[in-house]
């Protein structure tokens, strides 16, 4: 086994991308505990960090596409409107890349904040300009904080793969 | 032979380049997806193939993930009914009483708009057939407040049809698929619903913003909203049948009036697919705009449409004589509530001008249809069941009725 061995794209794309949609069905379920219903965080945003953080990918836009319109036709909400947020979103995951390299989980998990708030912050102009009216801050506070909640998978994920490709360190 | 080893193994595009072009070619897709969505419209062409066929598949598999939830959740209902069996029978008794109470009041209410209805000769809506679904997938997100429902095409579903939990309206269909159907809920930013205040019936419009109490906006007049009215729907528009209940008013944080849905009182697991249709969804619309063509007129006599009609049938012109007469004298017998007199059964299809201003505002009950003569003399007493208790409520009933009261037309001075 040589450093020099590429990194399977199923195995960091693929199966990040599987896990996160299987997790979003599951959430997606109609159910509720003591009168509360559970919480809709956007699972592939941690996947779309990570891919970003991991390396450059031809792949991995394409995945986004596909996880963002996965998003949009199950929860059915604008078509394309989630794609282009996770396109954004990994778009500055990949344009800070550089910024991001050695730094310590903390500064991360902020980067991650922050790409994820720009997601939100475009989604947020999006449909007000779409259905001319605002949404509600507080719906979007609520889940920018369960999908930011979610960086430790991102994080495990980035440690699993970022020296996985020697080529990319 | 793999890439490595080919010739063009050797030719190297920077990767950091190369996945920047790919997200330039995927960033165009979204938008390209994003521009063409029509998601609330009312056309059903509009949801797109796509969107029918992910809701078809969505379905089932939403209804057996479902499955553990709602068996945890008639377990857990199983468990809290056996030990709190006593207390909830004490509850159901008290509640029992009281509905009692109501059912004689109801039972009166009903004979009582049952007569006005046929003195006014009011065609009333008809009753809306429904179907029965199960919600199979929730989403709850700021930016798309949709379900999915176990019943679409197969059962007549049809976008735009409007949906209620046991408590009050969830939403409309806004999309249909063989077997599911996606519901818009109230909550949505792109859920726009007529309201109406059940105290004064001052309109308002339910705005949805991702949130759980979606707002009213619109609202016209000084405070025509108090904390706690009921909130229906108005029916304006023709989309929803007026008078579903949709929640309870109450001042938001941020100062404005919201409402605090009634389907939300508890998990919506069943739902019924109201499969309503408005008078402009049914009529035939092309005939509707088909612009009449004149008949022919003898060279010269007549320059508008309206003329040639009048000249063609001279007899009317006497015709006005009648109703003007009838207007005049029935006002009476139809307050008092006794039988119309035999004048009643002659038609009033042209309306004459009103005589007087004060006439005019009685007008609904003023000129006795046929249809309106014969019930009120058919059917003088309130149904059998409540015949006995019948007799309390009324006093409180005919404060109740809505628009056309009768009290006025009574204190009107005889002509």
């Amino acid at each position: 086994m040589s450093a020099a061995r590429t990194l399977e794209p199923w195995r960091w794309l693929g199966v990040p991308m599987v896990q996160a949609l299987v997790l979003t069905v599951l959430f997606g379920i109609p159910f509720r505990l003591f009168g509360l219903q559970l919480p809709e965080p956007v699972f592939p945003m941690a996947a779309v960090f990570a891919w970003a953080v991991i390396r450059p990918s031809i792949l991995a836009p394409f995945g986004v596409l596909v996880m963002g319109l996965f998003l949009d036709y199950f929860w059915g909400g604008p078509i394309g409107l989630w794609a282009v947020c996770l396109l954004v979103a990994y778009g500055i995951a990949l344009g800070g890349r550089t910024m991001m390299a050695g730094q310590s989980r903390a500064i991360l998990w902020t980067w991650y904040g922050v790409v994820t708030a720009a997601a939100m912050l475009l989604g947020y102009l999006f449909i007000m300009l779409d259905a001319k009216s605002a949404p509600g801050l507080v719906a979007i506070g609520w889940q920018f904080l369960a999908t930011i909640v979610l960086y430790p998978f991102a994080h495990r994920l980035i440690e699993m793969f970022e020296d996985a490709d020697v080529r990319f360190r | 032979m793999s890439l490595r080893d080919s010739p063009l193994g050797e030719l190297k595009v920077p990767l950091t380049w190369a996945a920047a072009i790919a997200l330039v070619v995927a960033g165009v897709v979204a938008v390209a997806f994003l521009i063409s969505d029509r998601r609330e419209t009312f056309q059903a062409e509009a949801y797109g193939a796509t969107r029918r066929a992910s809701d078809t598949v969505l379905a089932p598999v939403g209804n057996v993930l479902a499955a553990p939830g709602r068996w945890t959740g008639a377990g857990v209902d199983t468990v809290r009914g056996y030990f709190f069996a006593v207390s909830e029978n004490r509850r159901l008794k008290t509640e029992l009483k009281e509905m009692r109470q109501w059912r004689d009041v109801a039972i009166a209410l009903r004979d009582t708009n049952d007569r006005y209805r046929t003195l006014l000769g009011l065609k009333t809506d008809p009753p809306i057939p429904m179907v029965a679904a199960r919600i199979v997938t929730d989403s709850r997100g700021p930016f798309a407040n949709t379900r999915l429902a176990n019943a679409g095409t197969e059962k007549n579903v049809k976008a735009g049809n409007p949906v209620m939990s046991e408590n009050g309206l969830v939403g409309r269909v806004i999309g249909v698929a063989d077997g599911a159907s996606r519901v818009l809920l109230l909550t949505d930013t792109a859920s726009r619903t007529p309201v109406m205040i059940d105290r004064n019936n001052a309109r308002a419009i339910l705005t949805g913003d991702g949130g759980p109490n979606p707002r009213l906006d619109y609202l016209r007049g000084r405070d025509p909203v108090k904390e706690g009215d009921r909130i229906l729907t108005s029916g304006d528009g023709g989309v929803l049948p007026r008078g579903l209940p949709v929640g309870t008013a109450v001042k938001g944080l941020d100062g404005r009036w919201r409402v605090v849905l009634a389907s939300d009182r508890a998990a919506i697991d069943f739902v019924r697919i109201l499969l309503f249709e408005d008078f402009t969804q049914v009529v035939n619309q092309k005939a509707l705009s088909v612009m009449p063509v004149p008949p022919p007129t003898m060279g010269g006599q007549a320059v508008g449409m309206a003329r040639p009609a009048a000249a063609a049938t001279p007899a009317p012109a006497t015709t006005p004589a009648g109703p003007a007469a009838i207007s005049a004298t029935p006002p009476k017998p139809a307050v008092a509530g006794a039988a119309p007199k035999p004048v009643a059964a002659t038609p009033a299809p042209v309306k004459p001008p009103a005589p007087k201003p004060a006439a005019s505002a009685t007008t609904p009950t003023a000129p006795p249809k046929p249809s309106a003569a014969k019930p009120a003399a058919v059917r003088p007493s309130a149904p059998k069941p409540g015949a006995s208790t019948a007799s309390k409520p009324p006093a409180t009933a005919p404060k109740k009725p809505p628009a056309p009261k009768p009290a006025p037309v009574a204190e009107e001075p005889p002509i």
